[in-house]
């Protein structure tokens, strides 16, 4: 007799074995906790940078803060999604800038903004495309397709257009110009308008949809998901071609924020993202986090910028020395908190 | 085979057409032939039990027919028709479903999706998340399982897990359900009611593939039995006509003589010293939330079992034998000199040494060689700086590739490539190499082919006899009592009873100790002294 | 017959069939690329150009390679360069003599302390708190830099000093000294994974830290010495980028660097999954990617489009020594091989 066999005899009279899952119900849930991190953080600064300056707290500071980085919104939902599955997309910030050189190329070769436009996005799309294809079919890491996607995008920057290329199409000069709401109060711009449908999108994409709840399952356990019989593959495919399309957006936003197309925007913006969404609370090994947290995250990194800016005495580089500590900050609770859960 | 051809000609008369028809299959891995030339049939309305031993190829026949691995040769027919399935997605499309010997679900999310991921109730293209929870909820009914299906999995036990797997299974009007142990984790009520479920399925006409290492479940529940061994066919029975003896005999084969010629084998006498100090000590050592404060004492020359449930805390006490993890109680002491194990290191340096459960995940190193994994053991003794001589390295390797009969005989394979009971045999390897004075083994004959399996008992005893102290962990009691000199008895994470394992204990009176002992009194306190036995002490002086 | 197998499949068979087409290519279009020429006691010409532009890259690769074997990965590697040239360049510019060697050890000295301290924390994060590598070191791949503009006060400050200077454009033995200073790190590094056991024991922590933990290996040490040496790597890198321009341009110094140091150690076959490594394939990789950059000014392609080839070089190569491919390779070599007749039991 084996004593396998016996487990069962005798377990029948021991007391059920999860007396845990009772007393956890009246406990938040540990999902919400990271995000609940940001919230306070983001409470917390608001309400120092508000007493420390005056004007701060306006609706117009509040709005330039979504305004000026509605393109790092974009790209954040973008790369959640990937961080999700517990991947990581390197590639997004050179894509930024290939998408606005598309897009301000063909603008000033005479295409109108109807084709201009989608085809900025599309250029996104393809190198997701690819790199969901890499990492995959060729089961190449995601670090290593995505970069290799990097240099091809920067590549292709200086091949269409080495230097700066003005954009003076009326669409774009439009959409960068319209203002909507009061003058002094909190406006909203196109840029943000795409930004907030963005997340939104996101939103119902990741929690409404057979996709969205895949993407979840692929980072909880891929052998798993694949087991219970989910479409893994397609589902690895589509979150980089989603990456790939919110930075094809975000590349359109950023030509539209800057009115020009330039080969060299989007240095490093992609660690930018990557900070967003792991201050935002989603756990760089997949599985964990919320759209809604990489947008927190992103508020958290502008109004740092901002703050600093209203500082006025402190330097630029300051910015990167608190980024860069909020972000030990929140990996080591993170880390605790994961030990906590074991 | 031709035990298939009797038990078919006498079945097709009264029986329909089968659901799934398995010809001539055969997968290969590199360096093993995990399924020959296999045939199985699966008829609607039937349990049908899988059996074999570890190893005979019941896994890879059942992920053959589920599209995980593709089969090299043979075919397969679902309702009379050819399918090669890619993937568990087409299997599932097919009407088979699986659920697995592991939990295979996403603990990240809840209840709810885990039942009803991909196939959820929408409406205009969104999940409808309220209408696909209260379908959860009949399907957790069916099972008599009342849990909330917002709840996170991972704050359910694994029982309650296997039986949201087995409701997930049932989401899909699976004509097709493919049981893979799924009983290893449950209790009694629960197998219960999981054997209800099954065979009010069967009765509905499903075909139900099940595998268990349970006999007399297997016995209660299945209407039909294939045998595997070594993975080929053995052949198909009806279970009615097969006693178990018989049962048995055909999934061990005759490799049975090996292990009767053990069991002969005189057990090494050991004789009683009242002078022999202990080689270890443990005097109230424990963990919190791991293992209750215990008393055990090794010495030399004697191999101590640990018997006990799986999770009655033999694992966890050896672990806090060798540092593995810290005891924040009691004492231990070594040779008598007190001792402070807060990590392997501490332990080797003591001439302990503790070979893990799991050999992949905590022994193995998979990709170096053969070589690299037996020097190890004593490379990491000496530090990074002190390389092992090549010249000393090959000795001690050659020595013990000899001496344990490791096959390949090549210390530059892989030792990933190796098969499991040799991989067991490189870890002794590594730890004998460091020329410990005490052995701690947790299962180290699990999962290893029969063969070798005697050869590792018979290596205990040598190794015992010569003077070595062993700490030997396994879940079969048998292979306990045949190596043992004495019984630690585990129970709920405390030690509840020592014995001397004379010629007049038998298996069931162990089973009565993990049984009996601890049940009826307060969880907390002690165990009465009336169910604590008498604690003999031996030791030995050729400790040559 | 076997011979072209092996040869062919060998992990490095197809880095090095990059490097040679890149080499001829480069001698076609400039018939004098591989000419070396003695000026003044100094060799000059296309491999000792290569040779010199390599250094840089080697000395962040090689720690770059330990560290990944170990599963991990160093991301702070540029902003450590860039702190390396501000330290030593402030403290050379601050002192009354730039130009003497106390001034230059003690400035070299600094920054080699600060490297050790960064390597430690990096180190610390990983080892000890448990956090996943490719974000313990972001960390400071995104404050490091801030750091650094701290200790510049954001000045690009320019520094004369003729014994700093040696780092980069300096030779000696006819050699240039940074690819002396490189080839000796790496020689070094040789010598001590493969002679002493630090070699097997760093690949046994990455393939099962846990198995090597209950063998007895002290991962945790093991873990942060490797974090530490790839910090003082690029520390060494940090001076002879620094040296070069005698400028600490916090800005610019070894920007990305880390991605063309994980580039070169994957080029060279050691797996971002950890586990065996190869220090010689990292030297490999490290010379596709300074030839590739060297070739394409000489083939008179615009040096913008560095990165387009670098993007083809690494997708070509990471596609040919990709699971899918080497096993469909495989798989039509043995459909010509006889399949031997399968005997049923």
């Amino acid at each position: 007799m084996s004593t396998d066999q016996l487990t069962r005899r005798l377990r029948g009279r021991t007391p059920a074995a999860d007396a845990a899952a009772p007393s956890r119900r009246w406990r938040l849930d540990d999902r919400y906790l990271p995000v609940l991190g940001t919230v306070v953080v983001l409470v917390v600064m608001l309400v120092v940078a508000g007493s420390r300056y005056d004007n701060f707290l306006t609706g117009r500071v509040m709005a330039n803060l979504l305004i000026n980085n509605s393109f790092l919104v974009v790209l954040a939902v973008g790369m959640t999604f990937v961080i999700l599955t517990g991947g990581i997309d390197l590639s997004v910030g050179a894509v930024v800038a290939l998408s606005s050189i598309v897009s301000a190329w063909m603008l000033t070769h005479g295409w109108p903004a109807t084709v201009a436009i989608p085809a900025a996005i599309l250029t996104g799309t393809l190198i997701g495309l690819a790199v969901g294809v890499m990492v995959h079919v060729f089961e190449i890491q995601p670090f290593i397709a995505t970069l290799a996607a990097m240099f091809l995008a920067r590549g292709l920057c200086y091949l269409v257009a080495p230097e700066s290329i003005p954009i003076a199409d009326p669409t774009i000069v439009a959409l960068a110009r319209t203002r909507w709401g009061p003058e002094d109060g909190f406006v909203l711009t196109p840029s943000g308008l795409i930004a907030l449908v963005v997340v939104a999108v996101a939103f119902v994409l990741l929690h409404y949809t057979r996709f969205g709840r895949t993407v979840y399952a692929i980072g909880g356990g891929e052998q798993s998901a694949r087991l219970m019989g989910l479409p893994v593959a397609r589902t690895k495919v589509l979150v980089y071609v989603i990456s790939g399309t919110c930075a094809g957006l975000g590349g359109l936003l950023f030509a539209i924020f800057s009115r020009s197309g330039y080969a060299l925007t989007g240095v490093g913006m992609e660690l930018d993202a990557i900070a967003a969404v792991v201050i935002g609370g989603t756990l760089l090994t997949g599985g964990s986090g919320f759209v809604l947290g990489s947008v927190l995250g992103v508020l958290v990194l502008g109004l740092i910028q901002t703050a600093i800016t209203f500082e006025g005495t402190l330097s630029s580089w300051w910015t990167k020395i608190v980024i860069g500590g909020l972000l030990l900050v929140f990996v080591v609770l993170q880390r605790l908190l994961a030990l906590r859960r074991t | 085979m031709t035990d298939t051809q009797t038990a078919t000609s006498t079945a097709t008369l009264d029986e329909p057409r089968p659901v799934v028809t398995m010809t001539g299959i055969s997968i290969g891995f590199p360096g093993v032939k995990a399924l020959d030339g296999v045939d199985f049939r699966l008829f609607p309305g039937e349990v049908h039990a899988l059996m074999g031993e570890n190893g005979a190829g019941k896994s890879t026949l059942i992920k053959a027919l589920t599209g995980v691995y593709q089969v090299d040769a043979g075919t397969v027919l679902v309702d009379e028709t050819p399918v090669t399935f890619t993937g568990p997605a087409q299997a599932q499309a097919a009407g088979i479903s699986t659920v697995y010997q592991e939990v295979n679900l996403c603990d990240n999310l809840s209840v709810a999706e885990n039942i009803m991921l991909g196939h959820e109730v929408r409406r205009f293209g969104v999940v409808d998340w309220p209408a696909t929870r209260r379908e959860a909820r009949t399907h957790l009914a069916t099972l008599n399982l009342d849990i909330d299906p917002r709840s996170q999995l991972s704050s359910h036990s694994l029982a309650v897990q296997q039986l949201v797997a087995i409701s997930r299974a049932m989401v899909v009007d699976a004509r097709v359900l493919i049981l893979d142990e799924p009983t290893s984790s449950l209790d009694a009520d629960e197998v219960a009611r999981l054997f209800d479920v099954v065979r009010a399925l069967r009765d509905r006409g499903v075909a139900i593939l099940f595998v268990s290492h349970f006999l007399e479940q297997v016995y209660a529940l299945s209407d039909r039995m294939t045998v595997l061994r070594n993975g080929t066919l053995v052949g198909e029975y009806r279970t009615a006509d097969l006693p178990r003896v018989e049962l048995v005999q055909k999934m061990i084969g005759r490799s049975l003589e090996v292990l009767e010629r053990l069991e002969e084998a005189p057990k090494p006498v050991v004789a009683a010293r009242e002078d022999t100090r202990p080689y270890l000590q443990a005097i109230g050592l424990g963990r919190k939330g791991s293992i209750e404060p215990f008393d055990l004492d090794v010495y030399a020359g004697e191999v101590v079992g640990l018997a006990g449930l799986l999770g009655s805390g033999r694992t966890e006490l050896a672990r806090l034998l060798y540092g593995a993890d810290h005891a924040d109680r009691g004492e231990l002491r070594v040779e008598d000199r007190p001792a402070r194990l807060r990590t392997p290191r501490a332990a080797l340096a003591r001439k302990i040494v503790y070979s893990s459960e799991s050999r992949k995940t905590e022994g193995i190193i998979a990709d170096l060689t053969v070589r690299e994994n037996i020097v190890l053991g004593i490379q990491a003794q000496r530090g990074w700086v002190r390389r092992v001589p090549r010249k000393k390295a090959d000795e001690v390797v050659d020595r013990y590739v000899e001496a344990l009969g490791i096959r390949p005989a090549n210390p530059d394979a892989l030792a990933g490539n190796l098969s499991g009971g040799n991989q067991q045999k490189v870890l002794l390897a590594r730890w004998l190499a460091t020329q410990p004075k005490l052995l701690l083994l947790d299962e180290p004959t699990r999962g290893i082919d029969v063969g070798a399996k005697a050869e590792i008992q018979r290596l205990v005893a040598d190794l015992a006899s010569q003077g070595m102290a062993v700490v030997f962990i396994s879940a079969e009691l048998e292979e306990v009592l045949r190596l043992s000199h004495r019984i630690a008895v585990l129970r709920d994470r405390r030690k509840v009873a020592e014995l001397v394992n004379t010629d007049d204990v038998t298996t069931d009176d162990v089973v009565d100790l993990i049984a009996s002992a601890g049940t009826a009194d307060d969880p907390s306190g002690p165990p009465p002294p009336d169910e604590v036995q008498d604690v003999q002490l031996f030791g030995k002086e050729d400790r040559a | 017959m076997n011979v072209v197998r092996s040869v062919v499949r060998h992990r490095l068979f197809w880095p090095i069939v990059a490097l040679v087409v890149l080499v001829v290519a480069s001698t076609l279009k400039s018939p004098t690329f591989l000419d070396i020429t003695v000026r003044d006691g100094h060799l000059f010409g296309g491999p000792v150009d290569i040779l010199r532009r390599s250094s840089v890259l080697l000395l962040v690769a090689l720690g770059m390679t330990l560290v990944i074997a170990t599963r991990g990965i160093d991301l702070s590697v540029g902003a450590v360069m860039a702190i390396a040239g501000a330290v030593a360049l402030t403290q050379i510019a601050a002192s009354p003599d730039p130009g003497s060697l106390a001034t230059v050890s003690a400035a070299i000295g600094t920054a080699l302390v600060i490297a050790l301290l960064i390597g430690l924390f990096n180190g610390f994060l990983v080892a000890v708190v448990g956090i996943q590598p490719i974000i313990a070191t972001l960390v400071l791949m995104t404050a490091g830099r801030g750091i650094a503009m701290l200790i510049t006060g954001g000045n690009i400050t320019t520094v004369t000093s003729q014994p700093y200077k040696t780092l980069a454009s300096g030779y000696w033995l006819s050699l240039p000294v940074a690819a002396i200073i490189a080839g000796v790190v790496f020689a070094a590094t040789a010598l001590v994974t493969r002679r002493t056991a630090l070699g097997v024991l760093i690949e046994s922590v990455g393939i099962n830290p846990s198995a090597s933990r209950l063998a007895g290996v002290r991962a945790r040490t093991i873990i942060w010495t490797v974090y530490v040496v790839c910090a003082l790597f690029a520390c060494l890198a940090g001076f002879i980028r620094s040296a070069d321009t005698m400028a600490a341009d916090a800005n610019n110094i070894g920007l990305f660097i880390e991605l063309d140091a994980i580039l070169a150690v994957v080029i060279g076959g050691t797996s971002l999954a950890g586990g065996k490594f190869s220090l010689t394939g990292t030297l490999v990789g490290t010379l596709v990617i300074t030839t590739l950059t060297l070739s394409i000014t000489i083939l008179g392609i615009p040096a913008n489009a560095v990165s387009l080839f670098k993007a083809l070089v690494v997708i070509a190569v990471c596609l040919l020594q990709s699971p899918v491919v080497q096993h469909r390779m495989r798989a039509r070599r043995r459909r010509t091989a006889p399949v031997p007749v399968e005997v049923p039991a």
